[in-house]
């Protein structure tokens, strides 16, 4: 008896949760926020449209948020032009599942391709596959070895983002009288060559100032990742001057463990450029001061530029006919004063 | 400190005789005490218990000026609690299957589909209850599955469940549209913040789960039947335990564990996302491992498993604290699952020779 009204109650609440649950089922829409060149034919003839170009688009499947905007912004992108058709395949978990997705990519002869690959190395033959199929390749970010399996190549510094947030801590530090200072660093996953680049350029430029790392604890890309280094990094570090986080998703967790740590000592600056750490810099009332770029708007420009292959044009800016063989971008250092500039900038 | 103590006392004893029950009432020599049920936690988990000593032995001598500071070492230890907190919750779910002869290698993709289901927008706008019951529901309802597929289905546990690792987060990727999803529900956020009388909330709640499921272990029919399902399946179905359906409910409580577990991980991240909880089945099942449950079943303790889990914890305070690289601590962190295990069986099986047999 006793047990049949128990089966009740457990049974009532069942009911009253489903509710719950059944409306998660069907929510998220998450807020595209893309970062896309719109155009103007007055100021650039490029943005004519011209002969039409189909693009071939394959980038690794992630569960980050910097890879989910690449995505979204070449799609966003792509739309943005009348004479682009963009042909997009997901490229799986793995190099080997990207290799398949390409090569019948491929097959489907589209004017050029664009791909973030998994593994520079690893699809290397398939950009050179891609190449010798008469379609020029545009490399996302993560180089091929080999010159000749791509015609252009976009990505991000590594090396100088670290050098920007190195720079950005020394001056700040060093404007204000501190001669030892204690610098801690929150680096993503330590085995990715990315991971590597950065910290050398964080220790080079802190080398220049004469500061070094007093404690460097890697998380993994991932909020809660971040949140158990960092509880680490306070544990360990009773005073703080300055903490590089290398990722602002990952920094989501950082902020959490400075938060319950309740910790006032330090600034910290952040990596990639988050919307979301963009809106904390503006509102300046947290530890975070700065966060240094790595943006994803280079798969925006990737397209762009990949229409221009397509049609044979160059940059209108430039001399040259065709576009350039390969292109670097900067890493810019986001501050409270130009925050405003980069807020649309922010994933 | 107790193992301090009791080991100092190990060269007095006199050659064993036949301990005598000590009456009630009547105070009983250490010695005594050690030989007898109340202290049999402690003698199994002797390895760890020296292992946990050596490692703060070793932070103290490594880091003398940190140590030296009683309120740094009170704040380091609910740290290292703290960074328990969640693993320790899932190993105690880990305990129970692996006791009951199966395996769980979903239990991180678990975490991951419970806390990104409960903090879509729409989970959010139900509050708190809300939210905190959707983790709970979405990991037993996981753990269902997985259990009906490996009892109903006849699946082995090893296949179904790594199975459930992958789509779980195919799942999670799906809800969260790949996205990390920031918690705006501060009651969430702050359960991670909360002190009362001085100590983390989480590490209230890693003690309640613990006891919880010490008791459930150790003093209930359910505990009685997991050990007889893990340690021979046959014979407890023929002493009349429905092992199908019991094995169910093995893999619906360690989802229900992973649900906490991802309420704990929300709290403390202010968000989830699909990857979250990386890799935490590999810790689960060492910790469980080395605090001494069978990997065949039908053997292991609760109170075992959370050593295991606080050698892990300790261990990644010990290299932070003296900023030596990751590398060098999972090559550590290898060694010492390894030397655990050896120095348990050792020191159990010379131990209990020591003190005359007590225990066939």
């Amino acid at each position: 008896m006793s047990n049949l009204s128990r089966r009740r109650i457990l049974f009532g609440g069942a009911a009253v949760g489903a509710g719950a649950l059944l409306t998660a089922c069907t929510s998220n829409t998450p807020q595209e926020n893309t970062q896309v060149n719109t155009g103007n034919e007055d100021s650039n003839p490029n943005a004519a449209p011209g002969t039409k170009v189909v693009i071939g688009f394959s980038a690794p499947a992630a569960d980050h948020g910097w890879i989910a905007a690449i995505t979204n912004n070449a799609k966003a992108q792509a739309q943005a032009y009348k004479d682009v058709e963009l042909r997009a395949v997901e490229a799986g978990a793995d190099a080997a599942t990207q290799r398949a997705a390409l090569a019948t990519l491929i097959a489907q002869k589209p004017n050029v391709l664009v791909m973030l690959p998994h593994d520079g190395k690893e699809l290397n033959a398939s950009g050179l596959e891609a190449m010798k199929a008469g379609i020029p390749v545009v490399n996302l970010d993560r180089a091929f070895p080999d010159r000749a399996a791509y015609r252009l190549q976009i990505k991000g510094d590594n090396f100088g983002m670290g050098i920007a947030a190195g720079t950005y801590i020394g001056q700040q530090l060093k404007a204000k009288g501190i001669t030892n200072p204690i610098i801690g660093e929150i680096p993503g996953i330590d085995s990715l060559e990315l991971t590597q680049e950065r910290s050398k350029g964080f220790v080079e430029a802190l080398a220049s100032f004469g500061f070094k790392v007093a404690n460097r604890r890697p998380a993994d890309f991932t909020a809660d990742g971040g949140q158990r280094a960092a509880t680490d990094l306070l544990q360990a570090l009773p005073k703080i001057d300055a903490i590089w986080n290398h990722d602002d998703d990952q920094g989501i967790g950082v902020l959490a463990a400075i938060n319950q740590a309740a910790r006032k000592d330090f600034f910290m600056v952040g990596g990639a450029g988050s919307k979301a750490a963009i809106d904390a810099i503006t509102a300046d009332n947290g530890p975070l001061k700065a966060t240094v770029t790595y943006s994803p708007s280079m798969a925006s420009s990737a397209i762009s530029l990949a229409r221009l292959i397509g049609q044979n044009k160059g940059m209108s800016d430039l001399v040259e006919l065709q576009v350039p063989k390969e292109i670097t971008l900067a890493s810019e250092t986001i501050t409270k004063e130009n925050a405003a500039q980069y807020a649309k900038l922010g994933f | 400190m107790t193992d301090q103590t009791t080991k100092a006392s190990l060269p007095a004893q006199s050659p064993p005789v036949e301990p005598p029950p000590a009456p009630a009432g009547q105070r009983q020599s250490p010695a005594n005490w050690f030989k007898g049920d109340g202290a049999e936690p402690l003698r199994r988990n002797l390895g760890l218990i020296g292992v946990l000593v050596i490692l703060v032995i070793i932070g103290a001598a490594t880091r003398p000026e940190l140590y030296g500071d009683a309120t740094w070492v009170k704040n380091n230890t609910f740290t290292i609690l703290q960074q328990a907190s969640a693993i320790g919750v899932v190993t105690v779910g880990m305990t129970f299957v692996i006791i009951g002869g199966g395996i769980d290698l979903s239990v991180g993709a678990i975490i991951a589909v419970a806390g990104v289901w409960s903090t879509t927008l729409a989970t959010q706008s139900y509050g708190t209850m809300g939210m905190i019951f959707t983790a709970l529901v979405v990991g037993v309802a996981v753990g269902l599955i997985n259990g009906v597929l490996i009892s109903y289905g006849r699946l082995v546990p090893f296949i179904a469940t790594l199975a459930m690792m992958v789509a779980a987060r195919g799942v999670a990727a799906q809800i969260s549209g790949k996205q990390t999803q920031v918690s705006a529900n501060t009651t969430i956020n702050d359960i991670a913040s909360t002190r009362f009388l001085g100590i983390p909330l989480l590490v209230y709640i890693l003690a309640l789960v613990v006891a919880a499921g010490w008791v459930l272990l150790n003093r209930t029919t359910f505990g009685r039947r997991t050990v007889a399902v893990g340690g021979n399946p046959e014979a407890a179905r023929l002493a009349g335990i429905n092992v199908k359906f019991h094995t169910v409910l093995l893999y619906a409580l360690s989802g229900l564990c992973c649900g906490i577990a991802a309420v704990m991980l929300t709290s403390q991240a202010t968000s989830a996302q699909a990857a979250m909880a990386n890799l935490y089945e590999l810790d689960a099942i060492a910790a469980a491992i080395i605090g001494g449950t069978l990997l065949s079943g039908g053997r292991g303790t609760i109170i075992g498993a959370l050593f295991g889990v606080l050698v892990f914890s300790t261990i990644t305070n010990l290299f932070a604290i003296n900023n030596l690289s990751t590398e060098a601590q999972n090559m550590v962190k290898g060694a010492i699952i390894v030397a655990a295990v050896l120095v348990q069986q050792f020191r159990y099986k010379s131990l209990t020779q020591l003190l005359g047999r007590t225990k066939s």
